[in-house]
């Protein structure tokens, strides 16, 4: 399971799942074909679809049909995951399937961005933590976002950067868009004097 | 102080500068809007009771999801599912609730977003443009911050016309010398990638420059641009000069007459200054760069044709070779090709169509190879109609379709079989990118033609009668 911290609920502990490719793009996330979608509920079940399903849906011997979901919320995956289209379907599909956090050693700019917004913590580490992840793929860490530490089993403590704000959203439940709107009045101002005004 | 291109068109968007815990407010002038990714945001609106604070500058047309295929007599539209057709008519019922102007079926100006908006004059030189589309970059040969977003982020701009961002670092890429004659807009972005590598421009507004940039008419700037994500850039731009001017004169949504001399005055100083300062700085020998396809499942992994199929230097490259069914050592011809695509928004427009028509006069496409095109904007499928065009791809055997995405992410009911290997003008040889198992090969409309007709990946410039050859 993956277990919240009674006396810190900005902590989790949970096992990791480690997908070694790299360049792991969106389409793989979810392929293109299952954005005709209006919702975002209910994408976990195409989570890496093509990856995980025979096209007569027969599950192809892949280790997302071999883990349970609730007990691994962290997916480690290879150098610049996330890459390609800007779809928000990518981190909705992998919260919906159950993960909390992704770790790679680079992560791509428009992924990250549609993650933060929707909780899901992306986590860039460097070379050697991640070698130390795929050495023990079955290993248990956990992942504190008051203190932006990634610990692993063996003890090893890596210190994360998150975006300020970002953090600030996630652990006080700052709303992005609520935080824009105050800022409204100075909008309007920009807009008078910068000729933009409707 | 000396500033690039970049920051000028970004100090002028500050509506709040950053600080340590809170990035820049940056004010968005034009937001385009598609089916694909605006419904949530919509629906995010609509939950809190808010509209779209500016319809003025939100402007949403149809193309992801559409039908290539012509209606039946009764108007029906082949969508490939009702989940589809749904979508379409949740962006026409957001679009009519929040006074958005639609640009829909029964409007001349449809198109692929990134072909509509510099078409119509809506993009102009010196604005930010967002979509929740990554291609957005593609705006950037005008001279704009252009970028893709998420839907969190369409939602941003739908309230409030702006977007909490921290300014990315600059890169300058300065392609010198001449380009060889046959030799496109796309091989120099292929040649690009290939050199940043997939995420080396991650992190980086870039600034395309130099000679080979300067004589790029716009067209071939556009898919310079629009290129840029697949080096992990959000955003790519060129200075706007005269050609931009040119170009843009006259059409729909920019000032006329003389107020508009005015403005390109404007556009014409946002070129970087003499001495500005980038994070990054790299070089290209334009004058080396030669037709270009890739060979693996990423776009960086692209080589000159007459190079032929590279040997795996590494792990990811040998499963990439694998997944493509090619083999290190080949040359080019070797592999069949099946699929030939020529669209999109990376070179759906009328100057690819016109390379692309060179090739295809007179000529059939290699028996059991199915050829698609389709136009990028309903302008450019009439244009086209006009000059003929439409008659030379179908009388080499060729499909002429309604103007869409289709084939490139292959969600409309166009894609390729498992197993088949494309060559395709558009932006994305991922894995199943273009359908199940499809196998994708990027390349020039000029390349994709000429590999339609000899039936494997070929270089284009055996058909054409240059001066040079």
């Amino acid at each position: 399971m993956s277990v919240p911290n009674q006396e810190n609920p900005n902590s989790f502990s949970s096992r990791i799942v480690v997908l070694p490719e790299a360049n792991i793009d969106t389409d793989q996330i979810i392929p293109a074909r299952f954005l005709t979608t209006t919702t975002k509920a209910g994408l976990g079940k195409v989570a890496f679809n093509d990856w995980r399903y025979n096209a007569d849906g027969s599950n192809k011997d892949f280790i997302l049909n071999t883990i349970d979901a609730n007990e691994h919320r962290v997916l480690v995956a290879g150098n610049n995951l996330g890459c390609g289209s800007s779809r928000e379907h990518a981190p909705w599909a992998l919260m919906d399937y159950g993960f909390k956090a992704v770790i790679s050693t680079e992560i791509a700019d428009i992924f990250k961005s549609n993650s933060l917004k929707n909780g899901l913590l992306p986590v860039v580490v460097d070379q050697m933590t991640y070698d130390k992840l795929l050495a023990n793929p079955q290993q248990r860490v956990t992942i504190d976002l008051e203190t932006c530490a990634l610990t692993l089993e063996d003890g090893t403590v890596f210190t994360f950067q998150v975006e300020e704000f970002a953090r600030q959203c996630l652990l006080e439940g700052v709303d992005a868009m609520g935080w824009l709107q105050k800022r409204l009045p100075l909008i309007e101002a920009y807009e008078q004097s910068h000729g933009k005004a409707a | 102080m000396a500033k690039s291109l970049f920051e000028k068109v970004w100090d002028a968007h500050v509506v709040e500068p950053e600080g340590a815990t809170s990035p820049a407010v940056l004010y968005i002038d034009l937001h385009l809007v598609h089916e694909v990714t605006s419904p949530q945001a919509f629906s995010e609106l609509e939950a809190r009771g808010l509209k779209v604070r500016r319809p003025d500058r939100t402007f949403a047309t149809l193309d992801h999801s559409i039908p290539t295929l012509r209606p039946d007599a009764d108007g029906n539209r082949p969508y490939i599912t009702a989940q589809a057709e749904i979508q379409v008519h949740t962006l026409e019922q957001n679009a009519a609730k929040n006074g958005v102007r639609l640009f829909g079926y029964d409007a001349e100006n449809r198109g692929v977003v990134h072909v509509i908006g510099p078409e119509m004059g809506l993009t102009q030189p010196g604005y930010t443009v967002v979509c929740g589309d990554s291609h957005t970059s593609t705006h950037g040969a005008f001279g704009c911050i252009a970028f893709g977003i998420g839907t969190s982020e369409v939602g941003h701009v739908l309230a409030t016309q702006c977007l909490a961002q921290r300014k990315p670092k600059t890169m300058r890429i300065t392609v010198d010398g001449k380009l060889q004659p046959g030799v496109t807009g796309k091989d120099v972005a292929l040649t690009v990638i290939a050199t940043l590598g997939f995420s080396g421009g991650t992190g980086y507004a870039l600034e395309y420059a130099g000679p080979v940039i300067e004589a790029l008419d716009m067209e071939g700037r556009m898919t310079v641009c629009n290129l840029s994500i697949e080096a992990g850039a959000r955003c790519g731009m060129i200075a706007p000069d005269a050609k931009t001017v040119e170009w843009l004169r006259g059409r729909q949504y920019v000032p006329q007459g003389a107020a508009y001399d005015a403005a390109a005055a404007e556009w014409l100083k946002l070129a970087s200054d003499e001495g500005a300062i980038f994070d990054k700085e790299i070089r290209i020998d334009g004058s080396a760069i030669e037709p270009m396809a890739t060979w693996g499942t990423s776009p960086d992994q692209g080589a000159p044709i007459v190079k032929g199929v590279p040997v795996a230097a590494n792990e990811d490259q040998a499963r990439a070779l694998k997944y493509m069914g090619l083999h290190g050592g080949d040359s080019r011809d070797v592999a069949k090709v099946d699929v030939v695509f020529i669209g999109s928004c990376t070179n759906g427009r009328m100057a690819d169509l016109r390379a692309a028509a060179e090739i295809f006069k007179g000529r059939k496409v290699a028996e059991g190879v199915r050829a698609l095109v389709v136009p990028g904007s309903e302008w450019v499928r009439l244009e086209a109609e006009k000059e003929g065009l439409d008659k030379i791809f179908t009388e080499a055997g060729a499909e002429w379709r309604l103007p869409g995405c289709s084939m490139c992410i292959a969600m409309n009911g166009d894609f390729v079989l498992p197993g088949q290997l494309a060559v395709s003008t558009s932006n994305r040889n991922f894995e199943g990118r273009q359908g199940p198992g499809s196998r994708t090969v990027l390349a020039s409309p000029a390349t994709a033609a000429a590999s339609a007709i000899a039936g494997h990946v070929a270089d284009p410039r055996q058909f054409m009668a240059l001066e040079n050859a």
